[in-house]
């Protein structure tokens, strides 16, 4: 077992502090808890010339790599920093069992550009697999580390990496509740919204330009959709009742929402602008936490079973069909990107575990060990699972991949976090 | 739930106080004007310095809201059903409501901290519908009581006990307007 710790908290007062809320400034602590079982060795060789911003891009790539679980970082410091394929030690490497080494370099500009270039090589082929050469602001240049290692992370795993994604969460600091968006490895977050009460249900829009929310700012909950760039908000379902629980349809002119128009909790699509609602589910129980299936069906929690079940109902709604049948209370679900499988949290025993259930075998397997999960939400590539649970009395958020061996903790440092949701990929 | 007993008849016996004071504001003068007649027996003192007292009937309501709003109504484990104790709270708002045909309430559904939150949601509207039903019934108008859900997100007790839990399923009545 690998631990790893505290290698995210240099960000800084430094830059956060001139925010109004310098409170938020901490970033997530990631803690790498468990690891894949066949981890790719592979070495990631100093940038030539990184030294020349304090953002280096070296330590970002193999904190992203380590963090996924599925490499071994090798550690290797060479007598010289190689900056072309001939310049490789490939036999040194070979030695310590070594897959694929990246290099790379950084060469400053003119006018604050700075240049990346970066290669991945097959140790055994003496050949390269992957190149790239990026002209960016030099202010981006996290941006850039991420984007290798998402590279790196699709060439090697053949899956695409969420290195350069955004998580959504709620941060509760004594009786102030923000809304963050920050990077997947927890840096950078930005409060988009803070209020004195409470926040819940952030949803991301499929292109990742808004973000959807429950705030009860008028004493009862009430559904906004947010730009992400200008902050423009608007209350898109504030029916009489309650309004809460949205999900953005894929072509994001839709959402679902959860109102309670005939009294009891039923799931309504009104316009992403808001306008007039739809009914989608009957029943004369609760029905909520409506969530899309890439096919566009809509899967929900429903008690009309006498406990609360996860069913399905197709995109305009009516009929539905019962999923889960294990255990009296299965809640929260969240599809896989490639449709063929959700998470959602089970109470056994008073244990609220995230479960993975595959949906061609009808298997169901417990993915955690902790016992206060809420809110799964897969990462956009399906391999990772990121929820909230509980640690020390304290909200955190950890992540687990879908096949449950790969763990991560993130721990606000004051405060309790939430509610995550996974934001979408953007642009290639 | 002897606690609650207590607190919900502590709320009955403000209410009363509430209805008695009628009398002039500073204890001195003389009543200007008495619109709640049955209580009027307490208001009739006159006094020899020749001034009045003024009723703020503003600040009468306020005092009614406030002591309105100090009751809930508690729920057991999974249930959402308005026991008999809590009787008197719902007529008192019943009353109020028909009283002053202007005044809106809003009923907040809360339910303890386990489980998701937005099933949680789900079970706080019911708690709320069931008191707006409780008061219906009693012929107040339905146009102007809202039952919404705080769901477990305002909690009156934040530890993980039986005790702590008990507090926080519950229905707080909230008015707008007067």
């Amino acid at each position: 077992m690998l631990r790893m710790k505290k290698y995210v908290r240099q960000i800084g007062l430094g830059i956060l502090s001139t925010l109004l809320v310098a409170r938020v400034a901490n970033a997530l602590d990631f803690e790498v808890v468990g690891t894949g079982g066949n981890q790719i060795p592979v070495v990631i060789m100093p940038f030539a010339q990184e030294n020349a911003y304090a953002q280096l891009i070296t330590p970002v790539v193999k904190a992203d790599l380590t963090r996924s679980g599925l490499f071994k970082l090798v550690d290797f410091t060479p007598a010289q920093t190689p900056t072309d394929l001939n310049q490789i030690p490939y036999d040194e490497l070979t030695r310590r069992g070594v897959m694929a080494v990246a290099i790379g370099t950084v060469e400053p500009q003119a006018s604050g550009v700075a240049v990346v270039k970066y290669r991945l090589v097959d140790v055994a082929k003496h050949e390269q697999i992957d190149g790239l050469a990026l002209n960016q602001p030099a202010t981006q240049l996290r941006r850039i580390a991420h984007k290798v290692a998402d590279r790196i992370f699709e060439k090697l795993t053949g899956d695409r990496g969420v290195f350069s994604t955004k998580i959504a969460y709620v941060l509760k600091q004594g009786k102030r509740f923000f809304l963050q968006v920050a990077d997947a490895d927890g840096y950078n977050p930005q409060s988009v919204v803070s209020s004195s009460e409470p926040i819940i249900s952030p949803a991301w829009s499929a292109d990742g330009g808004q973000i959807a929310y429950v705030s009860f700012e008028a004493k009862k909950p009430v559904v906004y959709v947010q730009s992400l760039s200008t902050g423009n908000r608007k209350a898109v379902a504030n029916f009489k009742g309650s309004n809460s629980s949205p999900a953005f349809s894929a072509d994001g002119s839709r959402l679902a929402v959860v109102l309670t128009q005939e009294g009891h909790s039923q799931i309504y699509s009104v316009p992403a602008q808001g306008g007039p609602a739809k009914r989608l589910s009957q029943s004369n129980g609760i029905d909520t936490e409506p969530t899309f299936a890439p096919d566009g069906s809509i899967y929900f929690t429903s008690d009309r079973g006498g406990s609360p079940q996860i069913y399905r109902m197709g995109s305009e709604g009516g009929a539905a069909s019962r999923v889960t049948f294990e255990g009296a209370y299965n809640v929260s679900p969240d599809i896989s990107p490639d449709g063929k499988g959700m998470v959602f949290v089970q109470n056994a025993g008073g244990r609220f575990r995230v479960a993975f259930m595959d949906f061609a075998s009808r298997q169901t397997q417990l993915l955690t060990d902790t016992s206060h999960d809420e809110s799964p939400s897969f990462a956009p590539n399906g391999k990772l699972i990121l929820y909230a649970t509980q640690q020390g009395g304290h909200g955190v958020l950890a992540a687990v991949s879908s096949d449950g061996r790969v763990k991560q903790k993130l721990t606000e440092l004051a405060g309790d976090v939430r509610e995550p949701a996974w934001g979408p990929f953007t642009g290639r | 739930m002897q606690g609650l007993k207590l607190a919900g008849s502590l709320l009955l016996a403000g209410l009363l106080a509430a209805c008695a004071s009628n009398t002039p504001q500073n204890g001195a003068g003389a009543p200007v004007e008495n619109r709640t007649a049955s209580t009027d027996t307490s208001t009739n003192q006159v006094t020899d310095d020749g001034k009045m007292a003024q009723v703020d009937l503003d600040k009468q309501n306020g005092d009614e809201i406030a002591n309105l709003q100090k009751g809930s109504v508690f729920f057991d484990y999974d249930q959402f059903t308005v026991r008999d104790e809590f009787k008197g709270l719902i007529e008192a708002n019943a009353a109020y409501l028909k009283k002053n045909p202007a005044a809106k309430l809003l009923i907040q559904g809360n339910t303890d901290e386990r489980g998701s939150r937005e099933y949680n949601l789900a079970l706080g509207q019911k708690r709320a519908n069931a008191v707006k039903e409780a008061i219906e019934v009693l012929g107040a108008d339905s146009a102007r009581v809202e039952a919404a859900s705080l769901g477990e997100e305002k909690p009156r007790c934040e530890q993980a006990t039986e005790d702590c839990y008990a507090q926080n399923r519950r229905a707080d009545f909230l008015y707008q307007g007067k």
